[in-house]
C-alpha cells in the first residue's frame, strides 16, 4: 500500500471493543423461544389491556406466515428465532424519584458510557429516558415536560396513562406486516419510548434514549413512537452502546414518527452496537423499521443517523411526504470496519404537492467490511413539482472493503426534478501529502479528511452527538488507510 | 393464482423450445447442451425478479407466437443506409435471406453463416453460460446464425450493416451474432431492427462479440420496430488488454424493448463505451439494463443514457458498475438523464456501482426532469414556437448521445429518422 498504515491499521483492527463490558444486575427472564404464550406472558408481565394483546397476537400470526427478507446485499447466519429470549427486566423494577436511588452499578454503567445523569441534566439540559435492557428505569426531566403538556415517557407506561394516544397512533406507519421484522417486534416489543408534543408547542430541550442490550442471549426489541401536533416541534435523540458478546444479538426495532400540520421532527441517531471482533465473530445483527409520516401540510422529518457498530446492519429510516409542501432529510455517515456489513439507506415517497426531500449519504468501508447504500426515491403521479437531490459518496480505506450503491428512482410525474449521483474513491494521496508537509502526522490528516468528508451530515446533529460522532468516527477508523 | 399464471407462460416456450432446433447444432454442441438444461431450470422472469422490477413479461408470453419459413421482404427498401456502401447481411423473420444480403464484397473481414460456422470460431469467442431463460431459449433454439471474423492487425473496410426485419405475423426470431476480432483488428458495425405495420413479432437476438488485444469495435444498434413488436437483446462484448469498445443503442420505436448489455473488461489498459437513447412514446416500454464488469486494473468505462418519455410510455434504466477487487485504478463513468414529456409517462432508473477496489474513481449520476423553463423561455422570447423550442432543446438534450455515434453517414441517417418522426428540429 501506498502508505505505512500496516502498523496503524494493525493498531485498529485488533482495537477490543471499547465499551465491551458486562452489568451484573438480576434480571427477570422469560425462557427462549416464541409461541402464543411467551406472548401472553410478556403481555401479562407488562400489565396490558386486551387489545394490545391481540394486537401482538395478529402481528405473531402474520410473522408466522412470512420469511426472511433476502435482497440485503449482507450475508449472515440467520437467527435462530426459537433460542431468543424475548423478555429481560430488571428485577427491582421500582420507581424512582431521583437519581441517588439507582442502583450504583447501573449508574457505573452510564459513567462509564459517558452519560453522567448529573453532567447531562445541570449542564446540556437534555432529558435522558435510559433503557437497560427492556425496561426504563429512569426518566429525567419529565415533570419539566409535563408543565408543556409533553409527553415522553416508556411505551409501557404510556400504555396505561395514555391508550387512547397509543391506540390511535400505534402501527400507523408502519403496519404490522409491513416487513418480517416489523411484524416480529410488533408482536414482542417489551418497552421503548414514547412522545407526544401538542398543538403549538417546540419542545425546550432534545429528547434522548440510551438504548443498551445487557442480557446475553437478550432480543431487543424496542418500540418508539413520536408523534408531533399541529405546529410543534421536537428534537429526539437515539443513540446505542453494547457490551461484547460472543453470540449474535438481535436487534430489531421500530421507530414510528407522526408530523402533522406544520410540524418538525428531527430524528438523529448515534448507533454504536457491538460489531464483533475483528473475524466478525459475534455482533449485534441491526434489523430496524424507521419511517416518518409527514401526515399534515408543510410538515417535516429529518433523520440523521451516524452509524459506526453492528455486525450487520439493515435500516432504512423513510419519510412518506403525505402532505402539501412537506420536506424530508436523511443525513447518513456509516461507518464499517473489519467483517461488518452494512446494507442502510432511506427511502422517500412523494405524495403531496411541492414536497421535497434531500438525501446525503457518506459511507466509510475499511478493513474486509461491505458498506453498501440503498435508496428509493419514488415520485408518485400526485406528487407535482417533487424536488429531490440525492448524494451518495463512498470512501474506501483498503484495498480489500467493498462500497456499492442501489439506488432506486421511480418517477411518475413530469413536472419533478430528480437528482442523484455518487462517487467511490480513496482518501487522494495528494491531500495525505498536503497535510503531512504542514506538519500533521498520517493518523490526524486521515481523522481530518475524514471527518471534513463526513462534515455535512454531522453538523446536522445536535452539538452534544455531535461530539460524540466525532470521537466515534476517529475511535473507528483510526490509521485505517491501508 | 400468479404462480399458475407463470407456468402456462412458459409453457408456450416450451412447446416453440420442443418444435425447433438450432442451426448451429453441431458447432456449439457443448453450449446447446448446456442451454437446454439451463432452459429448465429458469423461470419466466416475473417483477418479483430484481432483474425484471419494472418490467413485465406477461404481455409477452400471452401471444401466439410461431417459428417462420417466411423470407417475405416487403419494407426492405426503407431499411437501406444510404451512401454507407456497406457489406449487408439481412435476416427477414429471423432467418436469413441470402438473397437479399450481399456480403461477399466485404474487403478485410470472413462472414460465414449458419451450418458453415466453423466450431473453433464459436469457442474462441468463450461465451458465458446462459444465465435467464431467454438467453437459454435463444442458445437452443438459435433460428440464423453469422460469424465474423477479422484476423490479426486487418482493419475491416467494409462497414457491416446487419439488418433484421419482421414481416410475418406472430412471428418469433432468435438469430445470433458472433463476432471476433483478432489483435489490432478493426470492425464497424451497425445493426438495425425493422418490422411492417401491424405485424407482431419478437425477436431476443443474441450477440457474442470478442475484442482481441489492441483491437477496435464500433457497434451501432438501431432499434426501429413498431408498437406491436417485441425486443430482447442479449448483447455480450469482451474485451481484451489494450482494447477498445464503442457500443451505441439507439432506440428510435419499438413497443416493448428490453437490452441487455455486459461488457467484461478482460484485461488491463481497456476503453470501453456504451451509450444510448430512448424515446417511447404510446405505450412504449424501454428497458436498458448494462452490466460493465471490471476485472483488471488500469480500465476506463464511460456509460451514458439518456432518454425522453412521451405519452403513456415507460422507461427503464439500470446499469451496473462492477469493480472487482484486483481491478485497481479503475476510471468509471455512469451517467443517465431523462425528461418526462408527458404526465402520464413513468421512469424507473437504479444506476448501481458495486465496488470492492479501493484505488478507483467511480462515479454516477442520474436525473429525471422536464425541460428547462428558462431555456424554454429565452427561445419562446425570440420567437420560437413551443413547439420549436421544445423540439430544439430535446435535440440538444440528445445530441451527445447521437456524437457517440463515430461514422458520421449512420449518424445522419439515425438524425433524419427521428427527424421523419417528428422528434427532432434541425
Amino acid at each position: 500500500m501506498a502508505y505505512e498504515g500496516d502498523e496503524l491499521l494493525e493498531s485498529v483492527t485488533n482495537k477490543e471493543y471499547e465499551f465491551g463490558f458486562t452489568t451484573n444486575i438480576e434480571t427477570d427472564k422469560a425462557p427462549n423461544g416464541l409461541n402464543e404464550d411467551i406472548i401472553r406472558l410478556i403481555s401479562a408481565k407488562k400489565e396490558e389491556p386486551e387489545w394490545l394483546l391481540q394486537w401482538r397476537l395478529e402481528a405473531f400470526h402474520a410473522w408466522q406466515k412470512m420469511t426472511e427478507p433476502e435482497w440485503a446485499h449482507v450475508k449472515y447466519t440467520k437467527p435462530d428465532f426459537q433460542a431468543i429470549s424475548y423478555y429481560a427486566a430488571p428485577k427491582n423494577r421500582q420507581k424512582y424519584n431521583s437519581l441517588d436511588e439507582i442502583d450504583p452499578e447501573l449508574r457505573r454503567t452510564m459513567e462509564k458510557l459517558g452519560i453522567s445523569m448529573e453532567e447531562q441534566k445541570r449542564l446540556s439540559g437534555v432529558a435522558v429516558d435510559f433503557v437497560m435492557d427492556s425496561v426504563s428505569v429512569a426518566t429525567s426531566f419529565k415533570e419539566k415536560l409535563a408543565e408543556l403538556g409533553i409527553i415522553f415517557c416508556s411505551m409501557s407506561e404510556a400504555v396505561k396513562e395514555h391508550p387512547e394516544l397509543i391506540k390511535k397512533y400505534l402501527g400507523t406507519v408502519i403496519p404490522r406486516s409491513d416487513n418480517f421484522y416489523a411484524a416480529l417486534n410488533s408482536a414482542v416489543f417489551t418497552d421503548g419510548s414514547f412522545c407526544y408534543i401538542p398543538k403549538g408547542v417546540r419542545c425546550p430541550m432534545e429528547l434522548s434514549t440510551y438504548f443498551r442490550i445487557n442480557e446475553s442471549g437478550t432480543g431487543q426489541f424496542e418500540r418508539t413512537l413520536v408523534v408531533a401536533d399541529e405546529g410543534s416541534y421536537v428534537s429526539y435523540l437515539e443513540g446505542c452502546t453494547a457490551p461484547q458478546r460472543d453470540e449474535n444479538q438481535l436487534h430489531a426495532a421500530v421507530v414510528e414518527l407522526i408530523a402533522h400540520k406544520d410540524a418538525e421532527i428531527k430524528y438523529s441517531t448515534v448507533q454504536n452496537w457491538y460489531p464483533g471482533d475483528k473475524d466478525g465473530k459475534g455482533g449485534v445483527f441491526n434489523f430496524v423499521t424507521k419511517r416518518g409520516l409527514c401526515e399534515g401540510n408543510n410538515s417535516k422529518i429529518s433523520w440523521t443517523q451516524v452509524e459506526t457498530g453492528s455486525a450487520i446492519t439493515w435500516k432504512y429510516p423513510s419519510c412518506v411526504l403525505k402532505g402539501d409542501n412537506s420536506v424530508g432529510e436523511f443525513y447518513s455517515v456509516a461507518v464499517t470496519n473489519n467483517a461488518q456489513q452494512a446494507d442502510t439507506g432511506t427511502k422517500m415517497i412523494h405524495i403531496g404537492k411541492n414536497t421535497s426531500s434531500t438525501i446525503i449519504s457518506k459511507g466509510i468501508s475499511a478493513g474486509s467490511s461491505n458498506n453498501s447504500y440503498r435508496g428509493l426515491v419514488q415520485i408518485n403521479k400526485s406528487a407535482d413539482n417533487a424536488r429531490n437531490f440525492s448524494q451518495c459518496d463512498s470512501l474506501l480505506m483498503t484495498d480489500h472493503c467493498g462500497a456499492h450503491t442501489f439506488p432506486y428512482i421511480e418517477v411518475k410525474n413530469k413536472s419533478a426534478k430528480v437528482e442523484h449521483e455518487a462517487t467511490t474513491s480513496k482518501i487522494g494521496e495528494d491531500q495525505i501529502f498536503y497535510c503531512l508537509q504542514r506538519g500533521l502526522s498520517e493518523e490526524k490528516a486521515i481523522s481530518l479528511i475524514v471527518n471534513g468528508y463526513a462534515k455535512e451530515v454531522l453538523n446536522k446533529l445536535p452539538m452534544e452527538f455531535a461530539i460524540e460522532a466525532q470521537k466515534l468516527l476517529a475511535i473507528s477508523l483510526e490509521g485505517s488507510v491501508g | 393464482m400468479e404462480a399458475t399464471t407463470v407456468i402456462s407462460n412458459k409453457d408456450k416456450f416450451i412447446a416453440l423450445n420442443e418444435s425447433k432446433s438450432s442451426v448451429l447444432k453441431n458447432s456449439w454442441a457443448n453450449e446447446i447442451e448446456a442451454a437446454i438444461a439451463a432452459f429448465t431450470t429458469f423461470e419466466l422472469p416475473t417483477t418479483r425478479h430484481e432483474e425484471w422490477k419494472y418490467t413485465r413479461t406477461t404481455r409477452l408470453a400471452n401471444e401466439n407466437w410461431k417459428w417462420s419459413e417466411s423470407l417475405e421482404n416487403s419494407g426492405l427498401s426503407n431499411t437501406i443506409i444510404e451512401d454507407l456502401n456497406a457489406a449487408r447481411i439481412v435476416f427477414i423473420n429471423g432467418n436469413l435471406s441470402l438473397a437479399d444480403s450481399s456480403f461477399n464484397n466485404a474487403i478485410g473481414c470472413t462472414i460465414s453463416v449458419n451450418e458453415n460456422i466453423a466450431a473453433s470460431d464459436i469457442a474462441q469467442i468463450n461465451v458465458a453460460p446462459a444465465t435467464n431463460v431467454f438467453e437459454a431459449f435463444q442458445r437452443t433454439n438459435t433460428s440464423a446464425a453469422i460469424s465474423i471474423r477479422v484476423e490479426k492487425n486487418t482493419a475491416a473496410e467494409t462497414p457491416l450493416h446487419i439488418v433484421h426485419l419482421i414481416t410475418d405475423n406472430e412471428s418469433i426470431s432468435t438469430p445470433a451474432i458472433f463476432i471476433h476480432l483478432g489483435t489490432g483488428a478493426t470492425l464497424e458495425v451497425t445493426e438495425s431492427f425493422h418490422g411492417n405495420e401491424n405485424t407482431k413479432g419478437l425477436t431476443i437476438r443474441g450477440l457474442y462479440a470478442h475484442v482481441g488485444t489492441n483491437a477496435r469495435l464500433e457497434y451501432n444498434k438501431i432499434q426501429a420496430e413498431k408498437d406491436e413488436q417485441f425486443h430482447i437483446s442479449l448483447d455480450n462484448v469482451r474485451v481484451e488488454n489494450d482494447g477498445y469498445s464503442n457500443f451505441n443503442t439507439l432506440t428510435i420505436d419499438g413497443g416493448w424493448v428490453r437490452n441487455d448489455l455486459r461488457i467484461d473488461l478482460n484485461g488491463q489498459n481497456i476503453e470501453a463505451h456504451l451509450s444510448g437513447f430512448y424515446l417511447p412514446r404510446n405505450k412504449q416500454l424501454v428497458d436498458n439494463h448494462t452490466k460493465v464488469d471490471h476485472m483488471y486494473p488500469h480500465c476506463m468505462s464511460n456509460e451514458l443514457y439518456k432518454g425522453i418519455l412521451f405519452d403513456q410510455s415507460t422507461g427503464v434504466f439500470n446499469g451496473k458498475v462492477y469493480v472487482r477487487k484486483d481491478a485497481q485504478k479503475t476510471n468509471a463513468y455512469q451517467t443517465n438523464s431523462n425528461i418526462l414529456a408527458s404526465d402520464d409517462a413513468t421512469m424507473n432508473t437504479k444506476p448501481e456501482l458495486e465496488i470492492y477496489a479501493d484505488d478507483v474513481k467511480c462515479s454516477h449520476g442520474t436525473t429525471t426532469g422536464q425541460l428547462d423553463e428558462q431555456a424554454m423561455f429565452y427561445l419562446r422570447a425570440r420567437g420560437m414556437s413551443p413547439d420549436s423550442a421544445r423540439k430544439l432543446l430535446t435535440t440538444a438534450f440528445i445530441n451527445d448521445v447521437l456524437n457517440k455515434v463515430e461514422n458520421k453517414i449512420v449518424r445522419q441517417h439515425v438524425i433524419d429518422a427521428l427527424v421523419q418522426k417528428g422528434l427532432l428540429y434541425i
